[in-house]
C-alpha cells in the first residue's frame, strides 16, 4: 500500500510520456525535409551527375557541358572572403571579450556587431558595390566581390568567437593573473587553446553561408558566363569578374532557354555537397579538438 | 614571530562596487613570517580584500579603490611593474583551478611567463614546488598529465604548489579547503606549518578552529569593518575585547 500510485504520480507520468513523445517528434521531423530535398535534388540531378560535369566548362550557351568555371569561382570567393574575415573577427572578438571595459565606444562597437549581423544581404550587396567597386576603384572584379562576402561574414564570426571565448572559465584567467601572468600570456596559454574548436566551428559555417549567397556577388563581381579553360586550376586574376555556383544555379533556372532539364539540379547538388561536405568536416574537426579539450 | 617587521601594510582601505562599498575604511599589518588568519562570515569583504592586495581587482571595471596598501614597503598603487607584485603574492582561490595544462606546465607556468624557458631552470622549480605542496609523490611520474584530470585534493595542492612557483614572500590562501575533505585538508594545513618558517601567510578562512589550529593572529572581519584583531589565542581565549567575536568565535552566529 506504500507505494501505491497517487492519481497525481500517474498524472505526472502520463504527461511526461506526452512530452517526450512530442519532443521526439519534432526532431524527427527536422529530418524530413532534408532527406526529401536532397533525395528529389540528385533523382533529377542524376542523368548530368558525375566527375565530367564538375571539371568541365558550360558549352553551347550553357544548355550543356559542366561547371567548372562556377566552381572554381566559389572557391575563390569563399576562400578570399575568409582569408579577411576570420583573422579581424577573431582579433576583434579577442578584444571585445578579453580586453575591453563597458564604456560608450565598446558599447557602439557591440551594437554595431548585433547589427550588422542582422542586415539583409541584399544591403550588403549594395554597400560592396558603393564601397569596393566604385569608392575603393575596384571594379566588378573577385576581390570586390570576396570583400563584400567578408563585410557579411564578419559580424556573425565575431559574434560566435566571443561566444567561445565566453564559454573559458573565468577562474582559469584569474589564476594565471594571479601569478603574473599578462593578458596576452593568459590569452595565449589558456584561453585560445580550450577555445579553439568553438572559434573554428563559427568559421567554417560561415563558410557555406558565403557560398550560398546569390545577391552580394552579382552586385560585385560575379558575371553570367565566363570563358575558362576545361579542369583550369588558376582561371582567375583577383581583377577579373568571375562565375559562382549560386549565380549559375540562378542563371540556369531563369535565364537560359532550352536548357538540359537536369543541369540546374546538377548544380544545386554540387553546391549542396560542397557545403554539406564543409559542414561536415567542421563537425569532425569540432569532434576531435573536444576530445583535446582539457577540462 | 621574533621581529615585528611589517611585510604588508594596510591603511584605510576602502573598496566599492560601483555605488555599493564593501570595505569602509580598514587598516591592519602583516608581519613577516606569521600565519594572520582572517575569519568573518561570507560576504564580509575577505576575497575584495586579498584582490586589492595584488590589484588583480583592477580587472573588476566597476571596482574603486582608496586607502593605501604596502607590499614589502611598496604602495601597490604606484609601483611599477604590477606583474612583478603578482608574483611576490601567492595566490589560492576557494575551488582548486587546475589550468587545463599537464601538471608540469600548471607549476612552470609562471616562472616561464616571467621569462625563464630553459628545461633545466624549470625542472627544479617544478619539483621544489610539488614537493612544498605534499604532491610531488603522487604526481612524480606522470607530470604530462593533465592537471585537471586529478582529484579535487590534489587539484588544490597542485594550485598551492603553482602558487609557490614564483617564488612569493607571501602566500594568500582564500578558504582553501572548502571543496576538499578533512584528511587532505589536515595535510595541507602541515603543509603551511612547515612554510611558515619561509613565508609570510595570510589565510582567510570560515573554518573557526582551522585559524586557531594555524595562526599566529587572528583578524575578524565583519561587513567591511574590522571587528577585532589580535593575537589567536586571545581571540579564542573566551574573553576577547568584543563581544561581538566571542559570539562568532563560539558559534553563536555566522
Amino acid at each position: 500500500m506504500r507505494f501505491a500510485r497517487t492519481p497525481h504520480v500517474a498524472r505526472k507520468e502520463r504527461a511526461e510520456v506526452a512530452a517526450k513523445a512530442i519532443f521526439a517528434l519534432m526532431a524527427a521531423a527536422m529530418v524530413v525535409p532534408l532527406v526529401l530535398i536532397v533525395g528529389y535534388l540528385v533523382y533529377l540531378a542524376w542523368p548530368s551527375l558525375g566527375w565530367e560535369f564538375l571539371v568541365d566548362v558550360p558549352r553551347r550557351g550553357m544548355t550543356e557541358g559542366g561547371i567548372w568555371p562556377a566552381f572554381v569561382g566559389t572557391l575563390y570567393l569563399v576562400g578570399i572572403s575568409l582569408l579577411v574575415s576570420a583573422p579581424i573577427g577573431v582579433l576583434a572578438a579577442i578584444y571585445l571579450n578579453e580586453y575591453a571595459r563597458d564604456n560608450w565606444f565598446n558599447r557602439v562597437v557591440n551594437l554595431a556587431v548585433i547589427n550588422l549581423a542582422g542586415v539583409p544581404s541584399i544591403v550588403h550587396a549594395l554597400f560592396g558595390l558603393g564601397a569596393f567597386v566604385y569608392a575603393a576603384r575596384l571594379g566588378y572584379s573577385i576581390l570586390s566581390a570576396a570583400l563584400t562576402l567578408a563585410i557579411m561574414t564578419l559580424p556573425v564570426i565575431i559574434a560566435s568567437t566571443r561566444e567561445a571565448l565566453a564559454s573559458v572559465p573565468m577562474a582559469f584567467r584569474e589564476a594565471c593573473w594571479n601569478v603574473g601572468a599578462t593578458r596576452w600570456q593568459t590569452i595565449r596559454a589558456v584561453v585560445l587553446p580550450n577555445s579553439i574548436s568553438g572559434i573554428l566551428t563559427g568559421i567554417i559555417l560561415q563558410v557555406s553561408r558565403a557560398a550560398g549567397e546569390t545577391a552580394p556577388i552579382m552586385f560585385t563581381g560575379a558575371v553570367f558566363f565566363k570563358a575558362v579553360g576545361r579542369g583550369e586550376l588558376f582561371p582567375y586574376g583577383l581583377h577579373e569578374q568571375c562565375m559562382a555556383l549560386s549565380m549559375h544555379l540562378y542563371t540556369l533556372a531563369t535565364q537560359v532557354p532550352n536548357v538540359k532539364e537536369s543541369l540546374p539540379y546538377a548544380t544545386a547538388v554540387v553546391l549542396l555537397g560542397s557545403v554539406l561536405l564543409v559542414n561536415a568536416s567542421a563537425i569532425a574537426l569540432r569532434v576531435w579538438l573536444r576530445g583535446r579539450k582539457k577540462w | 614571530m621574533t621581529a615585528f617587521i611589517k611585510e604588508i601594510e594596510v591603511q584605510g582601505l576602502r573598496l566599492a562596487y560601483d555605488s555599493k562599498e564593501v570595505l569602509h575604511g580598514i587598516t591592519f599589518d602583516v608581519y613577516r613570517n606569521e600565519i594572520l588568519a582572517v575569519i568573518g562570515p561570507a560576504q564580509s569583504g575577505k576575497t575584495s580584500m586579498l584582490r586589492c592586495l595584488n590589484r588583480t581587482i583592477d580587472f573588476t571595471a566597476s571596482a574603486t579603490v582608496s586607502g593605501t596598501v604596502r607590499v614589502g614597503g611598496e604602495d601597490v598603487r604606484r609601483t611599477r611593474d604590477v606583474f612583478a607584485l603578482r608574483r611576490k603574492i601567492g595566490m589560492v582561490a576557494p575551488l582548486p583551478v587546475g589550468l587545463p595544462l599537464t601538471i608540469y606546465d600548471n607549476v612552470a607556468f609562471a616562472p616561464r611567463s616571467s621569462g625563464l624557458t630553459r628545461k633545466a631552470d624549470l625542472d627544479p622549480i617544478v619539483e621544489r614546488c610539488l614537493r612544498q605542496a605534499a604532491l610531488w609523490d603522487e604526481v612524480k611520474d606522470r607530470l604530462r598529465s593533465l592537471g585537471t584530470a586529478l582529484s579535487g585534493g590534489q587539484q588544490q595542492r597542485l594550485t598551492i604548489a603553482r602558487a609557490l612557483s614564483h617564488q612569493p614572500e607571501i602566500l594568500c590562501l582564500d578558504e582553501f579547503s572548502i571543496a576538499i575533505d578533512p584528511v587532505t585538508t589536515m595535510r595541507i594545513e602541515d603543509v603551511l606549518k612547515e612554510l611558515r618558517h619561509e613565508i609570510t601567510i595570510l589565510l582567510v578562512t570560515n573554518l573557526t578552529q582551522q585559524a586557531r589550529r594555524l595562526s599566529d593572529r587572528t583578524m575578524f572581519l565583519w561587513d567591511g569593518e574590522i571587528v577585532e584583531i589580535d593575537r589567536t589565542d586571545v581571540i579564542f581565549s573566551g574573553s576577547p575585547k568584543s563581544e561581538k567575536t566571542r559570539d562568532y568565535v563560539r558559534g553563536v552566529f555566522g
